[in-house]
């Protein structure tokens, strides 16, 4: 349903040298990225490296200081509001809501780019699947306001499926989700790239990203450190570096698992643990 | 409301559709009766078959008893009616800014008599009476409050706003400046002008009904009917902007230019509301809150529940103003402060627990 373009055509996100200046403090500096139908990319890297600034570029809130982004060949400042609302989608990692909108008709305001076009037609079955998708159909009659954290994100995740866009640009969808949440969003993120979509996601949690994203970018002090797929980003070497902690990288069936090294009480306590299981 | 249920969704909703028709049809319905009730009440009372009698007659229609007062027929279209039809209008008007205004900041503590809008548009007006000027004849003080109104919304859109939020904090004290400032402004125009002048000044800041003529009605009438249809337009992208300003932004609204739209339009219908009547305060704050209690925060039936509950409020608090106290015109202004003050108190309480603060 949530499929507006066969696989591998279209969709095409391309942000060339693109830099960010904001009060004279450079954000992002030369950064290039491609974002293509059918790919999941994760944007990673430690606090203020510029991931949500990057993101607002792609979105077309930002307009870099330098460079340009360019959607499906076209710069997107140049791009008409409405007609922007109808090729990409985005979900902020703050989201708020003036009055007490029903989750439902907060959903259906992800239709909004759809309306007076013969697409139309089709606002109440996707406001039901994304409901459904989003794991939110239960708390569909409840005031958006009165929802938790994690379920107001699932919320506006499903807002953002119901939008329909080939392109989606999501700012830690994840930050408030359970694990069931977590990755029922990004097989669904998954899904929509299999279908021809292209997802750009921010993700914390390195684990996810190295399990989902096609390619994982990883920004660090506005500048692309390394892009490129899991397995060659997420090394222990690099992480270790841009996140200035240690970090191991494990070999799991399921794909790389990233942890911290932890020093200090937690390994002593584990360490007599195992002396305690020795004697 | 129960988490459950919803599972068996057939979302498009007319249950809500029918809940609107039940609301506005009631609404509608109320206001008529509270036209034709008011309309008979005063110094010479006319019962209600005769007003409905005179109007009938009056549209052609042979049909209901005629005022058996020989003054009656002549009370009725020369005072009453234009009265009770301002009334009506100029409530329409202040709960529709009212929807309006709450809409684009995002606040519902926002309203034109609150931040200033009203005064600022008062003072406009008053500058006109005191300087006798006349250049657009009726139309002078409406032109005149409408750019005054114009320039105070401008004014607490640009100070009260920050990085595309508006506080309820920041927004109530920018009311409190503003309203200092013109207050100001009324007190320099009051000692600039003559004693007519000056009952005419305390009149806006009181607010009345009193004096509506038909040629006023005339003047009011497009303004209001002109800016509620507009307001109704910008309904859809309304709700939207309950998003925030970028969010809204990726759904496809031209945020600025909806902004702009809509204190344009709050401006024509506070110049509406104020030109003619003075400050009539609360009256958009109270009705937008309490249809929205009844029937959820969607503006395309916000806007016009607002607009019909506004125009039944003022008709009804009027009623209540030239029958409170015998042979005397309460001003209708200082009965809506009067209730209305509270209610704001209570919001505003409301609003700093849900916000978790003042901010």
């Amino acid at each position: 349903m949530s499929a507006p373009r066969p696989p591998g055509s279209g969709a095409h996100l391309v942000a060339r040298s693109v830099g960010v200046q904001i009060d004279g403090a450079e954000i992002l500096g030369g950064v290039d990225l491609e974002v293509r139908a059918g790919e999941v990319v994760a944007l990673v890297g430690p606090n203020g490296a510029g991931k949500s600034t990057l993101l607002s570029a792609l979105a077309g809130d930002v307009v870099p200081t330098t460079g340009t982004v360019e959607l499906d060949g076209r710069p997107v400042r140049d791009w008409a509001v409405r007609a922007l609302a109808r090729e990409r989608a985005v979900l902020l990692q703050k989201q708020g809501l003036a009055f007490g909108f029903r989750v439902e008709d907060v959903v259906r305001m992800g239709r909004a780019p759809w309306h007076r076009t013969p697409r139309q037609e089709a606002d109440d079955e996707v406001v039901t699947a994304a409901l459904l998708r989003a794991d939110i159909a239960t708390l569909a009659e409840r005031l958006f306001p009165t929802l938790s954290g994690g379920e107001q994100a699932r919320a506006s995740f499903a807002r953002i499926l119901a939008q329909e866009t080939p392109v989606l640009l999501l700012d830690e969808p994840t930050a408030a989700l359970d694990i069931r949440h977590q990755e029922a969003l990004l097989t669904a993120c998954r899904d929509l790239a299999d279908t021809g979509c292209a997802v750009v996601v921010v993700l914390h949690d390195l684990t996810l990203a190295a399990a989902y994203a096609h390619r994982v970018c990883l920004l660090a002090s506005g500048r692309v450190r390394a892009d490129g797929p899991p397995a060659t980003v997420l090394t222990a070497t690099l992480l270790s570096d841009v996140y200035e902690h240690p970090v191991e990288v494990l070999d799991h069936p399921n794909g790389p698992v990233v942890v911290p090294v932890r020093h200090g009480h937690l390994s002593a306590a584990r360490r007599s643990l195992q002396a305690e299981e020795v004697s | 409301m129960t988490a459950v249920a919803s599972q068996a969704l057939p979302v498009g909703t007319t249950r809500g559709r029918v809940g609107a028709a039940v609301l506005l049809s009631g609404l509608t319905i109320g206001l008529l009766v509270a036209v034709v009730i008011s309309a008979g009440h005063g110094q010479l009372a006319i019962p209600p078959v005769e007003v409905l009698g005179s109007v009938l007659h009056r549209l052609g229609l042979d049909v209901g008893p005629l005022p058996t007062h020989p003054q009656g027929d002549n009370t009725l279209w020369e005072v009453r009616f234009p009265r009770v039809t301002m009334g009506a209008l100029v409530g329409a008007s202040l709960a529709t800014a009212g929807a309006l205004m709450q809409g684009i900041f995002g606040n519902p503590l926002a309203e034109p008599g609150v931040v200033g809008v009203s005064s600022g548009a008062a003072v406009a007006a008053g500058a006109v009476i005191v300087f006798d000027v006349a250049f657009v004849g009726t139309w002078t003080a409406p032109v005149a409050a409408f750019v005054g109104g114009l320039a105070t919304t401008l004014l607490v859109y640009v100070l009260s706003r920050d990085a595309g939020r508006t506080e309820v904090v920041t927004l109530v004290l920018t009311g409190v400046a503003l309203n200092a400032m013109t207050s100001a402004g009324l007190a320099f125009l009051m000692f600039l002008g003559d004693t007519q002048a000056r009952e005419e000044i305390v009149f806006w800041t009181l607010g009345s009904l009193n004096g509506s003529r038909w040629e006023y009605v005339a003047v009011v009438a497009p303004l209001a009917f002109g800016g509620i249809l507009f307001a109704g337009l910008l309904a859809r992208k309304l709700d939207l902007l309950a998003l925030g300003d970028r969010a809204a932004r990726h759904v496809g609204v031209d945020v600025e230019r909806l902004r702009l739209t809509a204190i344009v339009l709050v401006a024509v219908l506070t110049a509406a509301a104020v030109s003619f009547c003075g400050v009539i305060a609360f009256v958009g704050l109270v009705v937008p809150h309490l249809i929205r209690m009844v029937a959820g925060p969607g503006h395309r039936l916000l806007v016009p529940a607002s607009a019909l509950g506004g125009a039944l409020l003022v008709v009804l608090a009027d009623l209540w103003a030239r029958t409170a106290v015998a042979y005397a015109d309460l001003p209708i202004g200082m009965l809506t402060s009067l209730v209305g003050g509270p209610f704001f108190f209570w919001l505003l309480r409301r609003a700093r627990r849900t916000a978790g603060g003042w901010a």
